[in-house]
């Protein structure tokens, strides 16, 4: 960790974590912090344990040991603190955009027009207003990833588990997510944890980036790319830190690709 | 496209007739009516009442075998599809009952249940279940697990992931399961009738058979056929009914 922590407050924290499915170690005495109004991202080579640590966190999958503490509560299941976007949407694919959006808000019993109330506000903000009566096999890669932002959303937990959602989407609409997610972060006041594999990526859009090798998964490095966070979305991608930085991930990463 | 795929529905119906006309008139075999003569028994069945009044008598372990295969038979499906242990425990009985042939064990259950509505409900029933079971089980263990995984991380309960997402996920598959396990039991409400006691439409074809009114038993024969199509079709406009957006591909690209 080459930044100084001092007290930061944080949203999430990780300590001496490990994870072993069988006799295969995912996870290794692995500690991380999440400062809270940030974006982390977890960065490193497919399977290196990135998305086994974020569902941990959301208490979809239990560690074998170790302490994860949300808000400094620790975590025993998923709870309304988290929300979570999944690679593959996850969206129902029998159930139209509102009732997809608001399913989150269905789940924990509020009642029907609450609830759509409040999916519509999200609908509109993910820029979906009007496909409120389609169905996901009717919307492109894209618009379905804004459907599943905007559940995770209208939900107003205060950590967002991002699974490498844009990996499924055509790079021009990934580029338009990447400014969005920007906004968002700046706009929302919430923690967001990123799973990415994308170096180019996780620079842009992240406050700290968490670089994770493989197997077991440990943390080599924290990189907090801060120079070029108050440029505007549009320059960052020329700014020399940001390629600078790019240049130096790699160059950590490549001794581990084969 | 509609009028011509009714127009080779017609035509595929028209050879086949034809065909069984021709074969009748050649004639294949003197126990080989034609088409014409089947049918005009069949006006004569239906005008003399004999026809409803079988089908009053061969509905009943019908109805009632489909109706316990399709709610047990789910139920026991979405059991084994949750549980591995129900799956190990209960699972070998229905593929022993799938494999098992029938014909032989109807003597058993006559002796065991007798000769009345619970056995012809059992024959159905052995027919019908294992199907249905084994689809619906099947169904909810493909659910996609992001899907799953989401209703839990949306706080859903236990009956709310398997009553929001997985049923609905499955439902398309269980209700191919439930469309085979009609026609099963459908076969196996005729069989019963032929094998226990001849009754209803079993009857028809018995005892026409025995006085060689071919004619005759060629129609009850037809007139299962025609039913069990009927049954099919709506169950299948049921589905479209009840699940219009579930029919589309699972979502992902």
């Amino acid at each position: 960790m080459n930044d100084s922590k001092g007290d930061i407050d944080n949203a999430v924290t990780v300590r001496n974590v490990y994870k072993n499915y069988g006799d295969v170690e995912a996870l290794k005495d692995l500690s991380l912090d999440f400062p809270r109004g940030q974006l982390t991202s977890l960065l490193g080579p497919s399977g290196c344990g990135k998305t086994t640590l974020l569902k941990i966190i959301a208490g979809l999958l239990p560690a074998t040991s170790g302490d994860i503490q949300v808000n400094n509560q620790p975590v025993t299941g998923p709870g309304p603190d988290r929300a979570f976007v999944f690679q593959d949407f996850a969206l129902l694919p029998w159930a139209n955009v509102m009732r997809n959006v608001a399913f989150g808000l269905e789940l924990r019993g509020i009642d029907r027009s609450e609830r759509e109330a409040i999916a519509e506000t999200y609908i509109a903000n993910v820029g979906l207003k009007g496909f409120e009566n389609s169905f996901p096999h009717e919307l492109s890669g894209g618009m379905r990833q804004r459907v599943g932002l905007a559940r995770a959303l209208s939900v107003d937990a205060e950590v967002l588990l991002m699974d490498e959602p844009f990996s499924a989407v055509d790079e021009q609409t990934r580029r338009k997510f990447q400014e969005d997610l920007l906004n968002l972060v700046k706009n929302e006041n919430k923690t967001f944890i990123f799973v990415t594999h994308s170096i180019e990526e996780a620079v842009y859009v992240s406050d700290q980036v968490a670089l994770l090798l493989a197997r077991p998964s440990r943390v080599s490095e924290v990189i907090r790319p801060e120079g070029f966070r108050h440029k505007d979305a549009n320059s960052i991608r020329r700014d020399p830190e940001y390629l600078d930085i790019v240049d130096r991930i790699w160059a950590s990463l490549r001794t581990y690709v084969e | 496209m509609r009028y011509r795929s009714l127009l080779l529905k017609f035509l595929s119906a028209f050879i086949v007739f034809g065909a069984w006309e021709i074969a009748g008139r050649i004639p294949v075999s003197f126990a080989f009516p034609t088409f014409i003569e089947s049918m005009a028994a069949f006006w004569a069945l239906l005008a003399n009442g004999t026809m409803f009044v079988a089908y009053a008598e061969t509905l009943k372990p019908l109805v009632v075998g489909v109706l316990i295969s399709a709610f047990l038979g789910i139920g026991i499906g979405l059991g084994i599809g949750l549980s591995r242990k129900f799956d190990w425990l209960v699972s070998p009985i229905f593929i022993v009952m799938q494999t098992a042939p029938l014909a032989a064990l109807i003597p058993l259950l006559v002796m065991v249940y007798g000769i009345g509505l619970t056995s012809k409900v059992f024959v159905v029933c052995i027919m019908a279940m294992p199907v249905i079971v084994l689809n619906t089980s099947g169904a909810v263990r493909n659910t996609p697990a992001s899907m799953i995984e989401m209703g839990q991380a949306f706080l859903g309960t236990k009956l709310d992931v398997i009553l929001k997402i997985i049923l609905p996920a499955a439902s398309p598959i269980i209700f191919a399961g439930l469309r085979l396990g009609v026609s099963a039991g459908f076969i196996g409400a005729i069989l019963s009738e032929l094998k226990i006691t001849p009754t209803g439409v079993g009857d028809i074809i018995t005892y026409s058979r025995s006085i060689a009114d071919y004619p005759s038993m060629y129609a009850a024969i037809m007139s299962i056929i025609v039913l069990a199509v009927i049954f099919l079709n709506v169950l299948e406009r049921l589905e479209d009914y009840l699940f219009k957006g579930s029919r589309q591909t699972y979502v992902s690209e």
